[in-house]
């Protein structure tokens, strides 16, 4: 086995443990006899999850080994590491309030993340000129440590707002709630539609006009619902798109994204028929115990470990390699522009908490915007909004 | 002004809510049951005067509510910036107006419109960030004098109602409090409290530092601004382009002719496949061989100037050092920076071409043309003479239809050549240009061909230097300091208060509660004292009306 094998094998087997983790979390709310805050179940989950913790940092280890720089270059490596942090920074967290649930939810979210970046090519590439640097670690790394610890205060949010909402009558907060939740669910959607299309090989090839009149190809992985600009097929057998697309709507992506959103609506669909009840709803006994002044401190508290770690990593050691490497500390390029939006973010909600004491749900609710904007500059200005930054060739 | 004296005997400044000393409320409102311990009650201007245009003012900039209002404005801004390339993201050669319009449509064109091709620049985003910045300084002003004054003069022995009044309190029967308050004050020591006593009350007190985080922290922001904003001050701040080209040496833009670069080479290489690791191939075979940049780089020598300057007088030079800039390796040298950002690949520098008779295909010698400074004439020996009548360095057909040149770079050169020939001695014309030859004046014995290029590669060079970063680099660790400060440490307090045979138990935090909680409960076990109870979950739990899992049915 060469050292890259060595480095997958270690990241499906964290993956694997990450899966198993969140079941005996699972098992640990269940537990009648949980009056305390920690049982048996909750101690197996969190020491599977640190074994899973550890194989991970050892793909990354030896994936930096084999490619000679940090494994955080592209979009596969960049989110794998995310989905490392958070689970990182659940395990600190967890050792500071031993709350089980936390990891119910933190470690499927970690999943989907990691499951997420899998779909991305995920060879071991050279790097660029311009990510030749130590920077590139030192940036990388702990900007993704501050946007991981951020992310935990989206999941003491997420169990705030299942506990609170009231699920009785719909209202504008169950909408919403169902809303977070569905897209949890649409990122599955994705994975599942992408990985089925994957092992099924398919592959369809258009040639097409792009908006400077040039004829250019580009390959579907998934069978073209929306077809590019004036697009022909070229491979035969394959389907034909429905509609056609205007020259400056990237077909593709917009396509990928229609699976996707497809695929997540019938999992909801399925959820909603098996359950019989909103999913939040269903999710709701599962979160009867919590305390809910605690979880809005936890909340907090990652909010206020992961602020000066982002500022720290997202601009400060952004701006000084910037300077280093495009000649100026700031150039309001679309990445460094929403790093700046989510820090104005959270620096409003440290605000709004101190002195307009928005604590409770109203905080839970501002997590989880937190998250959605991170989200955001993760994978809509990578993949959408093209920059410096972008990883969108890779 | 008038101060306000409390019934312990200190004088307070007008305003204040708390008894800066004992904590007894003198102007607060005494419905609620818990008191708000924000700034520990101080005096704050912005809470006291309202008259004047200038407390206006200051009131509407100290408000928080204010601050957070331009901060979600100023993010909002931000996002909308980022829906279509800024300004200078897009190609240069084109007009924005028409840019706009044409990639992105009716919505490009009204984006344009509005001004948001240049958002971050536009007066009223700078406005914005300025009203960030004046609320920093007085919103900080407003609370941080107050609260220094408040801290320091507060007084060990708190009035009852103060504590009874906090959000951890509890009341116990002790029989034998010499003993508790010897075992509290070891236990209090041993968690490193700082402890003040005073006739057998306790004032615990830990991390009061950390009350200036957000201070600390707002300055470093102001000083951030202010650096950014010297950016506009002239002299602060170089930002010139250098190209220049192989085996050239120029003076640096913005030294002021103090300063000299040569280049003697640049390289610009691929990631090919077999050349690279194996681990590679893979990724390489995907995108495709030499498709991925590995390196730029310029290898330059620095000179400085030696003696005045002499206008017309060729510089003396003295060398600096060798340096090989690449991206993320500018050379530095006092102040300045040099950074590798642009090149050109085989620009034509040199162009040959033999003198020949058309019919008998004979040579008469060879002319070779710098393109960069090309002389007027070249005589070739034996009578054959070629004069160079017209250069044009990138030669295109203008309107009417005559030749002419977009700029001086050398990129589609073209000539206009007089052939001096013994049998032709009055000259044959011809216009010489890359594939192309014209003959305006008829059929021409000789003509002039071809026989040669030799190009060069260019480096784009920006040159930097930057008197306002060093500011920027305090600013961003003032900052820094304050985070954390104010972030990873909390101000925790704790009462002891002996009254008719009882005793008060009081404690507060800015933040952090649970470790707080946590804490005392280790202080008091194994004493006679009674947990504190968290008022504000008592006070929840009864509005809940005892029923802790309303939502859940
Ligand atoms: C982007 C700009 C700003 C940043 C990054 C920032 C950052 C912070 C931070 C991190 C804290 C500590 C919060 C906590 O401990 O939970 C804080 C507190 C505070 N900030 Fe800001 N701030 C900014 C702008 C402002 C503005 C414009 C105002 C003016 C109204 C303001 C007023 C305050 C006040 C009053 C406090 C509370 C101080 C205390 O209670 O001890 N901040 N700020």
């Amino acid at each position: 086995m060469t050292v890259a094998q060595l480095s997958s094998t270690l990241l499906y087997i964290a993956f694997v443990l990450y899966l198993l983790g969140t079941v005996f979390f699972g098992g640990a709310i269940r537990d009648k006899k949980a009056k305390r805050s920690t049982n048996r179940a909750a101690t197996i989950g969190i020491a599977i999850t640190i074994i899973g913790f550890i194989a991970q940092l050892g793909y990354f280890i030896t994936r930096w080994i084999a490619a000679g720089h940090a494994p955080v270059s592209n979009l596969f490596e960049f989110t794998t590491f995310f989905g490392m942090m958070l689970v990182g920074a659940f395990i600190v967290i967890y050792f500071i309030y031993k709350i089980s649930i936390l990891g119910l939810f933190a470690l499927p979210v970690a999943i989907l993340i990691i499951a997420y970046a899998s779909m991305f090519p995920r060879e071991i590439s050279p790097l660029i000129p311009a990510l030749q640097s130590d920077w590139l670690h030192i940036h990388v790394t702990t900007a993704a440590a501050g946007e991981a610890i951020l992310a935990i205060s989206f999941v003491a949010g997420l169990i705030y707002l299942i506990r609170v909402v009231d699920q009785s009558k719909p209202s504008k907060r169950t909408f919403w709630l169902e809303f977070i939740l569905f897209c949890l669910i649409s990122t599955l959607g994705f994975v599942l539609v992408s990985t089925s299309f994957k092992a099924a090989d398919y592959e369809a090839k258009f040639t097409w006009i792009d908006k400077n009149g040039k004829e250019a190809e580009t390959v579907y992985e998934m069978p073209a619902l929306v077809g590019p600009h004036k697009g022909e097929l070229q491979t035969a057998d394959r389907f034909e798109p429905i509609v056609e697309m205007p020259a400056i709507i990237n077909a593709k992506k917009l396509n990928t994204v229609i699976w996707s959103l497809m695929g997540g609506f019938v999992l909801y669909w399925l959820l909603r028929l098996i359950l019989r009840k909103r999913i939040a709803a269903s999710l709701q006994p599962l979160v009867k115990n919590v305390n809910l002044d605690l979880t809005d401190e936890i909340g907090y508290r990652a909010v206020a470990i992961g602020f000066p770690v982002f500022t720290l990593g997202a601009l400060i050691f952004a701006m000084i390699w910037a300077q280093i490497a495009w000649t100026r500390f700031w150039g309001w390029d679309p990445k460094e522009v929403w790093a700046l939006i989510t820090w104005l973010f959270y620096a409003a909600f440290l605000h709004l908490r101190l002195s307009k004491g928005w604590h409770g749900e109203k905080s839970a609710w501002l997590a989880v915007i937190g998250f959605a904007i991170i989200m955001f500059n993760l994978v809509a200005v990578n993949l959408v909004i093209a920059g410096l930054h972008s990883y969108a060739g890779t | 002004m008038e101060k306000v004296k409390c019934e312990c005997g200190h004088v307070n400044p007008h305003g204040t809510v708390l008894c800066e000393s004992c904590g007894k409320p003198i102007a607060e409102d005494s419905t609620k049951k818990l008191l708000d311990m924000r700034y520990e009650g101080s005096a704050r201007r912005s809470q006291t005067y309202n008259k004047t245009i200038v407390d206006k003012i200051w009131n509407f900039f100290s408000s928080v509510k204010v601050g957070v209002w331009l901060i979600v404005i100023t993010l909002l801004a931000s996002a909308i910036g980022t829906i279509y390339p800024q300004e200078m993201y897009i190609p240069p050669n084109v007009t924005p107006a028409e840019y706009y319009e044409d990639q992105y449509g009716w919505t490009g064109k009204l984006y344009y419109e509005l001004g948001f091709h240049n958002l971050y620049g536009s007066w009223w985003y700078m406005l914005l960030i300025a009203s960030i910045g004046v609320s920093l300084v007085i919103c900080s002003l407003d609370r941080v004098v107050p609260l220094y004054r408040a801290l320091k003069n507060q007084g060990v022995v708190r009035h009852e109602t103060f504590l009874r009044r906090q959000r951890l309190f509890s009341a116990s029967k002790v029989d034998n409090y010499d003993k508790l308050f010897a075992e509290v004050k070891e236990k209090l020591a041993k968690r490193r409290y700082h402890i003040r006593e005073e006739n057998g009350n306790i004032l615990a007190e830990k991390g009061r530092f950390s009350r200036w985080g957000p201070y600390v922290n707002h300055i470093g922001l102001i000083i951030f601004l202010i650096g950014a904003m010297l950016r506009f001050v002239p002299g602060m701040y170089v930002d010139e382009v250098l190209w220049i080209r192989e085996g050239e040496t120029k003076e640096i833009p913005g030294t002021n002719g103090k300063y000299f670069l040569k280049n003697e080479k640049f390289t610009f290489e691929v990631y090919e496949k077999d050349k690279e690791k194996e681990v590679f191939q893979e990724a390489i075979d995907r995108v495709g061989s030499g498709m991925v940049a590995k390196n730029y780089q310029s290898d330059v020598v620095l000179y400085e100037r030696v003696g005045p300057i002499v206008p017309g007088e060729e510089p003396k030079l003295k060398k600096v050092k060798d340096y090989k800039i690449r991206v993320n390796e500018p050379l530095k040298y006092d102040h300045y920076a040099l950074y590798q950002v642009d090149f050109k690949m085989n620009e034509p520098n040199k162009m040959s071409f033999h003198l020949v008779d058309k019919k008998t295909n004979e040579q008469f010698g060879l002319v070779t043309v710098d393109l960069r400074n090309p002389q007027s004439a070249y005589d070739l020996g034996n009578g054959y003479r070629v004069e160079l009548l017209s250069y044009f360095p990138d030669f295109y057909f203008d309107e009417n239809g005559n030749p002419a040149t977009k700029s001086k770079i050398p990129n589609n050169p073209a000539f206009v050549f007089k052939m001096m020939t013994p049998d032709k001695p009055e000259g044959e014309v011809s216009f010489v240009a890359i594939r192309q030859t014209i003959e305006p004046f008829g059929d021409n014995q000789y003509k002039m061909a071809f026989a040669g290029l030799e190009t060069k590669n260019v480096s784009g060079l920006t040159v930097r230097r930057d008197f306002t970063l060093w500011i920027l680099g305090v600013g961003g660790t003032i900052f820094m300091i304050g985070l954390i400060q104010g972030m990873y440490w909390n101000h925790r307090r704790i009462w002891l208060k002996h009254v008719n045979g009882e005793v008060l138990f009081a404690a507060h935090t800015n933040k952090n509660w649970y470790g707080l909680k946590n804490e005392i409960r280790q202080i008091i076990d194994g004493t006679e004292l009674v947990m504190p109870v968290d008022q504000v979950e008592e006070a929840k739990k009864g509005a809940r009306g005892g029923d802790d899992s309303g939502a859940a049915k």
